[in-house]
């Protein structure tokens, strides 16, 4: 089995993220990047499936400047086998970024693509459904596990109130959430072998953003709280003000 | 005429409480272009009557597809009988709940439109004609103020945050039938696990009670759940990640970065150190009370309301005055 992986590089969670001065974009000089969260689950659930079937390729490809080459090393060093940057910058237009996904995808032909359930950036949950859309393969989104049975995959897939178990034909798209199990962290050994491991480059068919961002703003500061007080004793204080103040009890 | 189209949802047969924010959203986008609001729903025959009560948050019309196999939620089905509808008319927007299946749905849909799409708005303005989406970034960290070219704009919304709104209307409702042939679809829902039994789920409640690893294990939620017992039915548990990575509660309980991201109108952070990935998923609560046993823990810094002190002695008192408020 082929999986290819779509990782995004975005910046470190803890980050604290400034408006550019020209207020359409993001300050970026001095931020720190990572591999966005819930690709890395991917990643995981990637070579999960491939230690439990003992055979099969795995890919991660990644839309980007040349930083992203980073991410897609910290992949390689996680146990993925190659890596491919398409050269080019993401936008916020989930559409034009599956598009130039799934140019290379098609040349690829995986069996399976595993993208995280959304970017830790921009926060859109667009790519993968749109790219199964793109690619005519069915897609299942939000899945915390996934299993391999002959052709089709097993999945649990969040939703509210509870799990749903989804089979789905192979090739197929998949979303994941966080599972059971942590991203493994690469070894030095891993760190080693990574720097062997191809990693190709090719330009992004490239496409205008059609999502047009006006502005960033910051949001507005939450009002000064206030603290009630200390203990039980503030309980009863507590409550009068979500009653009258909040109206919300 | 341009028209607004308010994708609504159901729950075997019943509507969805999130619909009637949708329809309200669509009815002022609609008033800003001048044009008119269609509901559209879902599912098995006779669903379109659940919907016609939508009329009364100012919805025109509602187009019920009706298909014994669309009873229940499937991506292919749903995306397919949607971009059939969004492309029966000439519509200005098409809008989304924010839920798992609008999440799941919307942005096939678009694909399947050749459009782009805003996702998890959080308002929505229309100026000159154009429709202006408000939408979070950076897991709130920034909000983006975006606008969307091609036609229909197609929007999720995120629950909560739209309120509805009467504005009655006499809907019409219009049934059709679709073209739908399950024998090719290639995703098939094995089976639904309800997770903790009869309550909200907590992306929808209006109320959450959180808990966070001052509480010490998974045997000292009764407090929890007596203050959410007493707080009503549409009050919902959460959870930090460190009490779900302990293993001490669902994943699907987790709120933040890496869990869900709520906006209730009410949200209780009980022994919960405030981390940014955590605030991330409930900054944009209306109303913020934290109880905490630390005065500088950082969640101090986004409640509107604070209780400095141990979560075992102030939460039973909480659960008490609550009971006695409402009883
Ligand atoms: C990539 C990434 C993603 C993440 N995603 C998430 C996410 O989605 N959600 C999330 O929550 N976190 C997330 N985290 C983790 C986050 O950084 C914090 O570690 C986590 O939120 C801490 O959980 P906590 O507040 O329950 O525990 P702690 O930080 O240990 O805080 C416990 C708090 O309880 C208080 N306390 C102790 N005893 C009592 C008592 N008796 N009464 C009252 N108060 C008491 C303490 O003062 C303290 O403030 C993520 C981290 C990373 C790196
Ligand atoms: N520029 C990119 N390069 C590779 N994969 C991406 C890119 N942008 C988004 N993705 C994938 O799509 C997922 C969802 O992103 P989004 O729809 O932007 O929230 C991410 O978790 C990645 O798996």
């Amino acid at each position: 089995m082929k999986t290819a992986i779509c990782i995004k590089r975005v910046p470190d969670t803890e980050a604290r993220i400034r408006v550019a001065g020209d207020g359409t974009s993001v300050d970026e000089s001095g931020l720190k990047f990572v591999v966005s969260p819930y690709d890395e689950f991917a990643v995981e659930a990637a070579l999960r499936l491939k230690d439990a079937t003992g055979e099969g390729e795995t890919v991660s490809i990644s839309l980007g400047g040349s930083g992203a080459g980073e991410q897609l090393r910290a992949t390689l060093a996680m146990g993925v086998d190659r890596a491919i940057r398409l050269d080019g910058e993401g936008s916020m237009d989930g559409l034009a970024v599956a598009r130039a996904l799934a140019a290379e995808l098609k040349e690829l032909g995986p069996d399976l693509v595993l993208c995280g359930m959304k970017a830790a950036d921009d926060d859109q949950q667009q790519v993968g459904p749109m790219l199964a859309e793109l690619l005519g393969m069915p897609c299942v989104t939000v899945v915390s596990s996934i299993e391999k049975e002959g052709d089709t995959l097993v999945c649990h897939r969040e939703v509210e109130g509870g799990t749903e178990v989804v089979e789905v034909d192979l090739p197929a798209v998949v979303t994941v959430t966080k599972g059971e199990h942590e991203p493994r962290y690469p070894s030095l050994k891993g760190i080693m072998a990574a720097k062997k491991k191809p990693l190709e480059e090719k330009p992004a068919e490239g496409a205008e953003s059609r999502v047009k961002v006006r502005r960033y703003s910051e949001p507005p500061p939450r009002p000064e709280g206030k603290v009630v007080g200390e203990g039980a004793e503030a309980v009863p204080e507590l409550v009068r003000l979500l009653r009258e103040e909040a109206k919300v009890l | 005429m341009a028209k607004v189209l308010a994708v609504v949802e159901q729950r075997d047969g019943t509507l969805k409480r999130v619909s009637e924010e949708v329809v309200s959203a669509a009815r002022k986008v609609a008033d800003g272009i001048g044009g008119e609001v269609d509901a559209l729903i879902i599912g098995a025959a006779g669903i379109g009557d659940a919907a016609k009560s939508l009329g009364t948050f100012g919805a025109d019309r509602v187009i019920a597809v009706e298909a014994e196999a669309l009873s229940s939620y499937n991506p292919e089905g749903y995306a397919e009988a949607l971009a059939e509808r969004a492309k029966a008319e000439d519509y200005f927007a098409v809008l989304f709940a924010a839920t798992a299946s609008g999440r799941d749905l919307a942005p096939r849909v678009a694909a399947k439109l050749d459009v782009p799409m805003a996702s998890e708005a959080t308002e929505l303005e229309v100026e000159d004609g154009e429709l202006l989406i408000t939408r979070p970034v950076y897991t709130g960290k920034l909000f983006a103020e975006v606008t969307l070219e091609g036609s229909p704009r197609v929007v999720t919304l995120r629950q909560n945050v739209f309120r509805p709104e009467e504005n009655p209307r006499q809907a019409t409702v219009e049934t059709v039938s679709a073209d739908v042939d399950p024998t090719a679809w290639k995703v098939r829902v094995r089976e639904v696990r309800a997770g903790s039994g009869e309550t909200l789920d907590v992306a929808e409640a209006p109320v959450v009670v959180s808990g966070g690893r001052g509480l010490r294990g998974p045997e000292n939620w009764g407090l929890l759940e007596d203050l959410a017992g007493a707080l009503g039915s549409r009050c919902a548990l959460g959870a930090s990640r460190a009490v779900v990575d302990a293993g001490w509660r669902p994943h699907g309980e987790q709120v933040g970065q890496t869990g869900k991201t709520v906006s209730p109108q009410l949200y209780f952070a009980v022994a919960i150190s405030g981390a940014i990935q955590h605030l991330a998923g409930m900054r944009t609560a209306s109303t913020i009370v934290a109880i905490n046993k630390d005065a500088d823990a950082p969640i101090f810094k986004v409640a509107d309301y604070g209780i400095v002190g141990d979560a075992f002695e102030v939460v039973p008192r909480l659960t008490e005055e609550i009971r006695k408020l409402k009883g």
